[in-house]
């Protein structure tokens, strides 16, 4: 990536913050990396030196069109509370709301980049009864337009790219920060909600090592046991989008191998789930099957694969470790 | 008397505002203001309670696993169980490295890069410290962000993710590590064992976590000189520059006890009197909180009996944060007031005299690193792969609870109401709301604001390095404050 760099500019609205410590979980180092790639941070509020004025200023150039800004990554939801005023966050020093500077300044930036599901749809920071009157950029929960409207499309005629998570993973990030640098991500590289598809186009539940157990509907009842989570314990893997199973997460594997549901927090409206670890059913069927199965299809299945269930399939699943381990082959690989 | 408003307030985990007022070069006094709210307490009502195990880990991605352990201590409270061992100690094992990450995360990308400010361009260790430390271009964050990324692994084996994992139940943990994951984490530890006694301390564990007083620290800063060591590479820029001076805190200092999957707490709780030196219980039905300062309606309450609605247009108010107190006085917390508390000779000695201050607040969190590594080696060897991470919790209809637990930042403490299987209040105490606590009703600032008076700014005002490293001494969490 010789030649000119990817100037970013990264600002924190109403977040918890951990989308940019997610961010940390890369095995070079992120500075290096970035460095390597050609992505220069202009600021960004957890590592750059400058504070104060220096970024005051910083922000009133890019605000005027003197400070060219390739790319504009929002971290958190914007706050339009209380009441309309978005006085519920101000940036320290200047005196104005970061509702009024994030619509000042997307007009400006080459693209514009929700990281993690609150700048996406509004988050958790949204969640009911959404206190402070949160919206993502342009998706309010899962209603397009949010805070600047649907129209909206960044100088490079991108809508909003929404790198959704909670938190996202870090290479979702990485890559696509990579990808728009190299001018590699258009619209067609967006799903419906604005999430890079090289990511959205999978479902959580792909690669899950709990497969097996979800194949015979052999499930878990309690937490820490080792059977499928959807039909009992909330897991929401089939119906939400993401290749989270199919990456490392912290060196680990992630939320379902780790025993607890996928909240499904790649989708908008997440936060507003009522018993995150409870299957909701409807006479003894869960209400969320996956996306684009007929719901008499999977019952039928169910049961016949509940009746085929393996006794150490069974046995396994509502245990907190393997407790009969599977037959391996004869040496050599042959019969008798 | 010129007023100077200083922000916006970078490496700090969010955003913060100053307003001092400088008289003869010097802080005549400081404001500080929490400038997000969110409204997490208003979105706890009317849930579930165990969906504050989704929720709350959500206030802080710096904090996130502590969020997790006050609540699900609040609701093991509620419910009256007990996890079993190896929950304990899976549990302390992913909230100290979290812990770890963030003091080192403190140090490196928050802290040391103010030496680095042109304001110190002649001082005779400035092109050596910003080689180093130079924010995001120096090469120390080459090699704290692999050993940081490692370090997580801990949580990513034992619960999958950080930040914002949900294996952490009032029963224990939710992942059972098999013997092959028990010897990655015994791995994982050795590493960070490798990282700070060649990069960090230039020196063994043990022997930062036996340094008895200034003296000892001297020489440790001395000896070190010649073989390196970021540490004491501090030290040296801290007696060059006098910070033991700097930042003087002489509030009481507060632990809620920290590491407690064993039964016996790691660091022990109580409340520091630094006029008499004694340790005294922490009497939890003392604490308040007063909005008089906040854009917040409603008169002192205990958290257990408060509540929290926006009042925007209140006079006198200057941020979101309450202000909380024990016993009517604003206390400090950390990983200073933990080691004090817990009878750190090296922490005491720090802090005979003047109080708190710039150089034993970062001190104290680094030798606390030392210690808390070391206690992972032994949770570690303690785990027994055979054994159950969980047990069954019963569902709760009507409970009132709380959980305390030490967050890297220092003291923590969720407070629920559990009324027909839902929850009907919750409220949040965080580390930095105590320390960085605006004003109470009867004027008195808090921690921090006290901590900032005298800071002498010069010509330099309101860009001047000194007010950047007080604040930052702390390392504040500013989305946690307001929450």
């Amino acid at each position: 990536m010789a030649g000119r760099t990817f100037e970013v500019l990264w600002l924190q609205a109403a977040g918890c913050g951990g989308c940019t410590m997610a961010l940390l979980d890369r095995d070079a180092g992120l500075f290096d990396e970035l460095r390597a790639l050609g992505i220069r941070l202009l600021w960004h509020p957890s590592f750059s030196e400058e504070t104060g004025s220096a970024v005051v200023d910083l922000l009133a150039a890019i605000e005027r069109g003197e400070r060219p800004l390739d790319a504009l990554l929002i971290e958190g939801a914007v706050l339009r509370g209380p009441h309309g005023t978005g006085l519920a966050q101000r940036l320290a020093g200047t005196g104005r709301t970061m509702l009024e500077i994030v619509r000042a300044l997307a007009p400006r930036a080459g693209c514009c980049v929700a990281v993690g599901s609150c700048a996406a749809y509004g988050g958790v920071s949204a969640a009911s009864p959404d206190p402070m009157e949160a919206t993502g950029l342009q998706f309010e929960k899962d209603f397009f337009g949010g805070l600047l409207g649907s129209d909206f499309r960044s100088r490079n005629g991108l809508p909003v790219v929404n790198i959704a998570g909670c938190a996202p993973h870090s290479g979702w990030v990485v890559e696509t920060l990579t990808a728009l640098a190299a001018g590699a991500l258009d619209a067609d590289g967006l799903d419906a909600h604005g999430r890079p598809r090289f990511f959205a186009d999978h479902l959580a539940h792909h690669g899950c090592s709990r497969n097996e157990f979800y194949e015979y509907k052999a499930s878990a009842t309690a937490a820490g046991e080792r059977g499928c989570l959807m039909e009992h314990l909330g897991c929401k893997a089939t119906q939400s989008v993401g290749d989270c199973n199919q990456r490392s997460w912290s060196g680990g594997g992630g939320c379902t191998h780790a025993g607890y549901a996928c909240i499904a927090c790649t989708s908008p409206g997440f936060e507003d789930i009522r018993g995150f670890t409870t299957t909701p059913k409807v006479a003894g069927i869960p209400v969320g099957l996956p996306l684009d199965m007929p719901k008499a299809w999977f019952i039928a299945l169910a049961a016949l694969s509940k009746s085929a269930t393996p006794r150490r399939v069974r046995d396994n699943a509502s245990a907190d470790r393997t407790v009969v381990p599977p037959r391996g082959a004869p040496p050599g690989g042959g019969a008798g | 008397m010129t007023r100077l408003v200083v922000g916006p307030f970078n490496r700090v985990e969010g955003d913060l505002e100053l307003t001092l007022d400088v008289a003869d070069g010097a802080v005549a006094a400081a404001r500080v203001s929490a400038p997000l709210f969110r409204g997490f307490e208003r979105i706890l009502v009317g849930r579930p309670p165990e969906d504050a195990l989704a929720i709350v880990p959500r206030i802080c991605g710096i904090c996130s696993v502590s969020q997790s352990m006050a609540a699900a201590a609040a609701l093991r409270a509620a419910m009256g169980v007990t996890p079993p061992p190896n929950g304990g100690l899976a549990a302390d094992l992913a909230h100290a490295a979290e812990n770890i990450a963030d003091h080192l995360s403190h140090f490196y990308l928050f802290f040391m890069p103010d030496f680095c400010r042109a304001e110190y361009a002649g001082r005779p260790w400035f092109e050596a410290i910003t080689a180093r430390f130079k924010a995001v271009e120096g090469s120390a964050a080459g090699d704290l962000l692999p050993a940081r990324a490692r370090l997580l692994h801990v949580v990513g084996i034992l619960a999958g993710k950080w930040p914002h994992a949900l294996a952490f139940r009032p029963g224990g943990t939710t992942r059972a590590v098999d013997l092959g994951e028990t010897m990655r984490l015994v791995a994982t530890v050795a590493q960070l064992r490798r990282f700070l006694e060649r990069t960090l301390f230039a020196a063994p564990l043990d022997a930062v976590a036996a340094l008895a007083d200034p003296a000892a620290l001297n020489a440790f800063a001395e000896a070190s000189s010649s073989r390196g060591g970021d540490f004491a590479a501090f030290l040296r820029i801290a007696g060059d520059l006098d910070l033991q001076s700097l930042g003087r805190g002489t509030t009481a200092l507060m632990s809620y006890g920290a590491y407690r999957g064993g039964g016996e707490p790691l660091f022990r709780a109580g409340v520091f009197d630094p006029a008499t030196g004694e340790v005294r219980p922490v009497a939890g039905a003392d604490i308040r909180e007063d909005t008089s300062s906040a854009w917040l309606a409603g008169g002192p309450a205990h958290p257990a009996e408060a509540d929290t609605h926006p009042a925007p247009d209140k006079p006198g108010a200057y941020g979101w944060s309450k202000a909380p107190r024990l016993a009517g006085e604003p206390v400090e917390v950390g990983a200073l007031a933990r080691q004090v508390v817990d009878g750190l000779p090296l922490a005491r000695a720090l802090i005979d005299g003047g109080g708190s201050n710039v150089l034993a607040r970062v001190v104290a969190r680094l030798v606390e690193v030392a210690r808390v590594a070391l206690a992972m080696e032994r949770w570690v060897g303690a785990l027994d792969p055979g054994q159950p991470f969980s047990t069954a919790a019963p569902p709760v209809s009507d409970a009132a609870a709380d959980g305390l637990v030490e967050a890297a930042r220092g003291s923590l403490g969720h407070w629920i109401t559990i009324q027909d299987g839902e929850i009907a209040r919750y409220q949040i105490i965080s580390p930095t709301t105590w320390n960085f606590s605006p004003r109470d009703s009867a004027g008195v600032p808090g921690p921090l604001e006290q901590a900032l008076v005298g800071t002498a700014v010069g010509e330099r005002g309101a860009g001047a390095a000194a007010i950047q490293h007080v604040v930052r001494s702390f390392d504040p969490c500013m989305v946690c404050t307001a929450h």
